[in-house]
């Protein structure tokens, strides 16, 4: 337990001291959210009652994607290229508390994140109603996912290379990831294309569960668990802990 | 007591075999130095028994564990240092001492090894900025700090500086003394002879030679004169006053595998004095590590450094 717990304050401590990590995992989402709410420049979901209804859980859901896949594959990148994944396997804390600490290093970062998201959200005039209990369950199916991503990535590739396909993918899904244009929105392939990606699931899951109430569509519940489950299992699988 | 035992260790990548059937054992108290070109397998075989590989035939015992399949339960006894990297590129030597104080159920004291590695004036800076030589010693903090039984060593003095090679050196001492199994790898010859008690060469994946520094020295060719000179001296004419085999192993270096008697020697000078050869130098008796590395691996150090995989000559075989 004293191995993993160091480990974590350890994972904690970097996530949170890295400039550009925080850049992308709480600045831009916290730009995005302010910017959008005040100058309502992107259009709307005709179900949102007011823009923060619709940015909240959408913004939520960058900042869930940036922890997870995007700051989880560069980091874990870099420290494969360092060696320090090999050199941690040969002590105690071995490879299972290690990529514990991992998770709880990610889910310590969101909690931060998405109450920071929150608070400035009511500031912004956002009433959050719904189902917080759905909101939790969502949000750690589509954690699971994008750190699957995210290790697979770390896992398979070098860390250049990680840095541009990461930070790619978070820029193209925040586009058609429907968390700051609804998916209804983008043209009939790209749509039915999107809905195959976790983002769109959860950004939709999100915002029917604390954005306007109601019941997750069911194909967003499965989305997100085919990826909860599929993204770690391919990561396992194909991750190598040298590089 | 046997810490280290491995037996006809086989590693192949596809096609391309690494280690070709190996067996030695350390034990405790002992350093034990493996050495080769690159390419030779020391990687593999070092990576196997720390755990990291999985041979492709033969078994390898640590502590009576198998370091594959038991890691979890070797690696409170283990400690490893990587040639370079192994540390988080942003942490400091304190907060990695501490983190990997808390790995361990009866971790050495930290100051104590800060003391020890001289890395008091280093120990906030990140490690991605510390010099060569902290670097080493900080990894080797980081090895020793859970006070193992058996410590991997990779390339510990390489880039350091003089009084960080002090520190190793005294810290490969002190392992000693505990009865701590010390498997190093080097290239440095120089430290090979000063630290370890016994000694393997490995070249392509084989047991080029192996013992304590006398038994290498003395199967590899036991006495001889060595001399720089301009290239291209009449060898025969050498050999026929002399008495003895001559060879040109570089340009300008020649080997001549004979007692370094008096009597030799002179005849040596006389044949040179006679065609007004200058010498760059004359070097007689027991061969050095050097010149055992080069006779089994038909390289130097200088150039396996330079020149990456060994593509040189197959050298004599002792075994």
């Amino acid at each position: 337990m004293k191995p993993y717990l160091a480990q974590s304050r350890t994972e904690i401590k970097l996530a949170l001291s890295q400039g550009e990590s925080l850049l992308v995992t709480i600045g831009i989402p916290v730009i995005v959210l302010i910017g959008l709410s005040l100058t309502k420049a992107l259009p709307l979901p005709a179900t949102a009652k007011s823009a923060t209804n619709f940015l909240v859980p959408g913004t939520m859901t960058l900042a869930i994607m940036a922890t997870g896949m995007v700051s989880t594959s560069i980091a874990t990148g870099v420290e494969r290229s360092y060696g320090v994944l090999k050199r941690l396997g040969s002590t105690p804390l071995g490879r299972p508390a290690l990529l514990a600490a991992k998770i709880t290093s990610i889910l310590v970062v969101e909690v931060i994140q998405l109450a920071i998201l929150a608070i400035i959200g009511i500031l912004l005039g956002w009433h959050p109603v719904g189902n917080w209990g759905l909101f939790v369950v969502s949000a750690i199916l589509a954690t699971s996912g994008f750190a699957g991503i995210g290790l697979f990535m770390a896992g398979t590739m070098k860390s250049e290379v990680i840095i541009g396909a990461a930070n790619g993918i978070y820029l193209v899904l925040l586009f058609i990831g429907g968390m700051i244009m609804p998916l209804s929105s983008l043209p009939g392939a790209l749509e039915t294309f999107a809905r195959l990606l976790p983002a769109a699931a959860l950004s939709d899951a999100l915002y029917h569960s604390i954005g306007i109430g109601g019941s997750i569509p069911l194909w967003a519940w499965m989305n997100l668990t085919i990826w909860a489950i599929g993204a770690p299992l391919l990561a396992a699988r194909t991750f190598k802990w040298e590089q | 007591m046997t810490t280290i035992e491995v037996n006809d260790l086989y590693i192949a990548y596809g096609e391309k075999i690494a280690v070709g059937g190996i067996s030695f054992q350390a034990n405790s108290g002992e350093v034990l130095t493996i050495l080769g070109p690159n390419g030779a397998g020391k990687t593999s075989t070092v990576e196997s028994i720390e755990g990291y590989r999985r041979p492709s035939r033969g078994s390898i015992r640590v502590l009576g564990l198998d370091p594959h399949k038991d890691l979890p339960k070797l690696t409170q006894f283990i400690g490893v240092m990587l040639q370079d990297g192994g540390i988080y590129p942003r942490m400091t030597p304190l907060e990695a001492l501490h983190l990997f104080h808390d790995y361990y159920k009866d971790p050495l004291n930290i100051d104590y090894l800060i003391e020890l590695t001289n890395l008091r004036d280093a120990l906030k800076t990140p490690y991605r900025r510390l010099s060569g030589g902290e670097k080493q010693r900080l990894s080797l903090a980081l090895a020793i700090i859970g006070k193992p039984k058996v410590v991997f060593l990779d390339e510990p003095t390489a880039g350091i500086d003089p009084e960080g090679r002090l520190a190793v050196r005294e810290v490969i001492r002190n392992l000693k003394s505990q009865e701590v199994c010390v498997l190093l790898t080097t290239h440095e010859l120089d430290e090979a002879q000063r630290l370890s008690d016994r000694i393997i060469i490995l070249d392509h994946g084989k047991i080029a030679a192996e013992g304590d520094l006398d038994e290498l020295m003395t199967a590899a060719q036991g006495e001889n004169i060595r001399f720089s000179a301009p290239s291209g001296i009449d060898l025969s004419a050498l050999e026929a006053e002399i008495g003895a085999k001559v060879t040109e192993e570089r340009a300008g270096e020649y080997l001549i595998v004979t007692q370094a008697t008096p009597d030799n020697i002179v005849k040596l000078t006389s044949f040179l004095a006679g065609r007004n050869i200058f010498v760059g130098d004359i070097r007689a008796g027991k061969s050095s590590l050097e010149d055992v590395f080069f006779a089994l691996t038909g390289r130097t150090v200088e150039q396996d450094a330079q020149h990456g995989p060994s593509t040189g000559r197959r050298g004599r075989r002792h075994r």
